[in-house]
C-alpha cells in the first residue's frame, strides 16, 4: 500500500479553485520534489495534507496508509505520522521550545495509545536530538522560535521532525531565507531523518535545495496540476529552461 | 425601574443590619463615630449603579442586588473546614495569617518566632486597643466611594502588620481570607501594612472558599504605606467560590525612592471589583502592576486602577490582561493622574484581552490626565482571540483543539505571572492558572 495517496484533488479558497485535480503517489523510502513556479499551488498542496483551515476540498482525496486522511484533525494527521516543517515557523512567546516539545510529543504517543515520557525520559531524547543537530540547549529554552535566526528556525522544524518520528515529511520551501551554510546544515538534518520506512516530499521553487537532499523523483507544478514527472535529472533540465514551458502547457 | 426605592430597599435592610452588628464592631468612642460617618455615607449613596461614571460596567445593584447581613463568628466545624481549604494556597516558608468569615483565627495562623521588627497585630485589637493615630490611619480612605465607605462601617477584623526601618523580611506573608459559612453571609475586613524606611517585604493575599461555604460576599481593603528606600512585593490570587462576590480596596502610597511590585489574578468569584489607589508621595519611586483576570461561565471581574503621580521623577507601569469565555465580562478602568508638578512622570499603562468566545465581553477604559508638560504617558489595548496560525501550528505538532488553547493561555498569562519575584508565589499563581484551565475542560 501506499504511504500516500493524493488522487484529483481539487481544492478551492474562498471562490477560486487552487488545485485543479492533482494526483501523487508516495511510498516509504521516497524523497519526492515538487518544484513550480509561485502560485502553482504548492503551498496549498502541503497545508492541506497537513489540515490547515481555510481551504475547501471540492473533489479527490488524500490517502494515509489507506486511511482517509481529510476526515481527520491536524493533530490526528500528525499522530499517524504526518509532519508539516512550515516555511514560516511561527513565534509563540511565552512558550519554552522544550515545553512545547514535550507536550506535542506526548500528545501524538497518548493519541497513538503509547506511555507517556517522563523528564528525564523526555530530556535525553531531545537532548540527543539537539545535539545531532548543533542546536545549543540554551535555544531550547527560549520561547518557541523566538529570536530564532532563519536557519535556527528551519532547524527547530527538523528537530521536531527527529523527535516525532513521522512516516511522511512534508517540507514547504525548506530553503526560504536561508544562506547557503544554513542550508547545509538543515540539509544535512533531513538527510539524517532518510530511511527505509519514511517518505519525504520536498517543496522547493529553487533546485539549489535539491542538490542537497537528491530526490528520487520531481514533478512539476503548474497552475494548480502537475505537468510533468521525472527523475531528479528533471529539476537540471527545470534549472536550465525555466518554468516558462510549462505555464504554456497547463 | 425606581431608583429611589431600590435603594430604599437596600439601604433600609443594611441599616437594619448595621444596628444589629453594631455590637460586634470593635472600638468605641472616635472609631464608632467614624463607623456612623461611614455607614451614613453609605446609606445615602447605596449600592453603586451603571449610572455612575466609575461604576459604569460594574452595576453593583444588577450584579449583587445587596449587601448580606454580617457573617456569624466561626464555629468549631467552620474553622475545621477553612483548615481543609487553606491547603489549596498553602506554600512552605510563608508566615501565614487567617481570617476565616471575617474573623482572624490565631490557630490556623503563625504568629510565633516573628522577625525582629516585625509586629502583627489584628484589627479588632488596633480598633480597641491601639493608639489613637493607628486609628486614624486606619480610616484613611474617605467615604467618597460607597463600597470603602460600607467597608469602614462594617469592618470587623484584619490583620496589622509593621515593619520597622532597615528590616527585609526574608519570609513572605500571607493573608488568605476563607470563607467557610453554611448560610449566605457577608465578611468585612480590613488590614494594613506599614513598611518602614529601607525595608523589604512580600504580602501575598489569597481569597479561597472551604468546601461547602455558600452564597457570600466579600467586602475587604488593604492600606499600605511604604517608607522612602523601601520595596514591597505584593501578590493577590482570588479563587473565591463562583456564587461569591468580592469587593475589594487598596489604598497605597510610596515614599521617595520606594518600589511597589504588584500582581493580582482573579480565577474565582462570580462577581469582582477589585480597586486600587496608588499615590506617589516622595520622588524617584516605581511602581509596576501586572493584572490578570481568567474568567468564563458568567463571571464578572473589574480590576479599576488610580495611579496618582503627584511628585516629579516617578514610574508606573500598569499592565492588565483578560482571557474571557462564555458569556463572561472583564473591566479594566485604568485612570493616571499627573498632577502639576509632577515633571519627568513616565506613566504606561497597556491592557491586552483574549476573547475565547463570540459572547465574552472585555471593557477598558483609560484616563490619562497630564497637567505637567515634560512627561512620558502612554496607553494601548488590544482585544482579540487566540491567533489562528499559531493554534494550527500546534494542532500540525498534534496537539488537541483544547490543548493548544490552553498552551497559548498559559503562555500571555505566563508572561505577567513572570513578574512574580518569589519562586513559591509565582508557583502558586500557576497553580491557580492551571486550576481554571482544567475546569475549562
Amino acid at each position: 500500500m501506499s504511504l500516500l495517496e493524493v488522487k484529483d484533488l481539487k481544492v478551492r479558497v474562498e471562490e477560486r479553485e487552487i488545485l485543479h485535480g492533482l494526483s501523487l503517489t508516495v511510498n516509504p523510502g521516497e524523497v519526492h520534489a515538487i518544484m513550480g513556479p509561485n502560485g502553482s499551488g504548492k503551498s496549498t498542496l502541503s497545508h492541506v495534507i497537513a489540515g490547515k483551515p481555510g481551504y475547501e476540498v471540492t473533489g479527490g482525496e488524500i490517502l494515509f496508509r489507506g486511511e482517509d486522511l481529510l476526515e481527520m484533525s491536524p493533530d490526528e494527521r500528525a499522530a499517524k505520522g504526518v509532519f508539516l516543517a512550515f516555511q514560516y515557523p511561527v513565534e509563540i512567546p511565552g512558550v519554552a521550545t522544550m515545553n512545547f516539545l514535550h507536550v506535542a510529543l506526548n500528545a501524538q504517543r497518548k493519541a497513538r495509545g503509547e506511555s507517556q515520557l517522563t523528564t528525564p525520559e523526555f530530556l535525553k531524547k531531545a537532548y540527543a536530538a539537539a545535539a545531532s543537530l548543533n542546536i545549543p540547549r540554551d535555544m531550547l529554552k527560549r520561547g518557541v522560535n523566538v529570536g530564532f535566526s532563519g536557519g535556527e528556525k528551519k532547524r527547530n522544524e527538523i528537530l521536531q521532525m527527529a523527535l516525532f518520528e513521522p512516516a511522511v515529511c512534508i517540507l514547504d520551501e525548506m530553503d526560504s531565507g536561508l544562506d547557503i551554510d544554513a542550508l547545509r546544515v538543515a540539509a544535512d538534518g533531513v538527510n539524517a531523518l532518510r530511511s527505509q520506512g519514511r517518505a519525504m516530499v520536498v517543496i522547493t521553487h529553487y533546485q539549489r535545495l535539491l542538490n542537497y537532499i537528491v530526490p528520487d523523483f520531481v514533478h512539476v507544478m503548474s497552475k494548480g496540476r502537475v505537468v510533468k514527472s521525472g527523475g531528479k535529472e528533471l529539476a537540471l533540465e527545470l534549472e536550465a529552461s525555466g518554468y516558462a514551458q510549462f505555464e504554456d502547457a497547463a | 425601574m425606581n431608583v429611589a426605592l431600590v435603594k430604599n430597599e437596600t439601604g433600609s435592610a443594611l441599616s437594619d443590619s448595621f444596628a444589629i452588628a453594631r455590637d460586634r464592631l470593635p472600638g468605641t468612642g472616635k472609631v464608632a463615630a467614624a463607623r456612623e460617618a461611614a455607614f451614613a455615607a453609605y446609606a445615602q449613596a447605596g449600592l453603586p449603579h451603571r449610572r455612575i461614571e466609575d461604576w459604569k460596567y460594574t452595576d453593583l445593584r444588577a450584579l449583587m442586588r445587596e449587601v448580606l447581613p454580617l457573617a456569624p463568628a466561626p464555629d468549631t466545624a467552620e474553622f475545621s473546614r477553612a483548615a481543609s481549604a487553606a491547603k489549596l494556597h498553602a506554600i512552605d516558608g510563608v508566615r501565614r495569617l487567617v481570617l476565616v468569615d471575617g474573623v482572624f483565627a490565631p490557630k490556623l495562623s503563625e504568629l510565633g518566632g516573628l522577625e525582629k521588627g516585625l509586629v502583627i497585630r489584628t484589627l479588632r485589637e488596633a480598633l480597641e486597643t491601639g493608639d489613637a493615630a493607628l486609628q486614624a490611619l486606619l480610616f484613611t480612605p474617605d467615604n467618597a466611594n460607597p463600597m470603602v465607605a460600607l467597608n469602614s462601617a462594617m469592618m470587623t477584623d484584619g490583620v496589622v502588620i509593621d515593619v520597622a526601618d532597615g528590616v527585609v523580611l526574608t519570609q513572605p506573608l500571607q493573608i488568605v481570607h476563607i470563607a467557610s459559612g453554611t448560610v449566605p453571609a457577608a465578611m468585612f475586613t480590613r488590614s494594613l501594612l506599614r513598611l518602614g524606611k529601607d525595608a523589604g517585604a512580600t504580602l501575598v493575599e489569597s481569597y479561597i472558599a472551604a468546601e461547602g461555604a455558600k452564597a457570600y460576599q466579600v467586602h475587604d481593603s488593604l492600606i499600605i504605606s511604604i517608607g522612602n528606600n523601601s520595596r514591597l512585593d505584593h501578590v493577590r490570587l482570588n479563587e473565591d467560590g463562583r456564587d461569591a462576590s468580592n469587593i475589594s480596596s487598596g489604598v497605597v502610597s510610596l515614599g521617595a525612592h520606594a518600589h511597589f511590585n504588584t500582581f493580582g489574578m482573579m480565577s474565582g468569584a462570580g462577581v469582582s471589583r477589585y480597586q486600587a489607589t496608588i499615590a506617589f508621595a516622595g520622588e524617584g519611586s516605581r511602581v509596576e502592576t501586572n493584572g490578570v483576570n481568567l474568567l468564563n461561565g458568567k463571571q464578572h471581574a473589574d480590576t479599576t486602577l488610580f495611579m496618582d503621580h503627584a511628585v516629579p521623577h516617578c514610574d508606573s507601569r500598569e499592565i492588565f490582561r483578560a482571557v474571557v469565555d462564555d458569556r463572561a465580562h472583564s473591566v479594566f478602568q485604568g485612570r493616571i493622574i499627573v498632577r502639576p508638578h509632577a515633571q519627568k512622570t513616565d506613566a504606561k499603562m497597556m491592557t491586552r484581552a483574549l476573547l475565547l468566545s463570540d459572547d465574552a465581553e472585555a471593557d477598558n477604559k483609560p484616563e490619562l490626565e497630564i497637567f505637567a508638560d515634560d512627561v512620558t504617558c502612554g496607553h494601548g489595548a488590544t482585544t482579540g482571540a487566540l491567533d489562528e496560525s499559531l493554534l494550527f501550528y500546534l494542532r500540525a505538532r498534534g496537539l488537541s483543539e483544547k490543548e493548544a488553547q490552553a498552551l497559548l493561555i498559559q503562555a500571555f498569562v505566563g508572561e505577567a505571572i513572570e513578574s512574580i519575584v518569589n519562586d513559591g508565589l509565582r508557583e502558586l499563581a500557576i497553580a491557580a492558572a492551571q486550576r481554571w484551565l482544567e475546569a475549562r475542560g
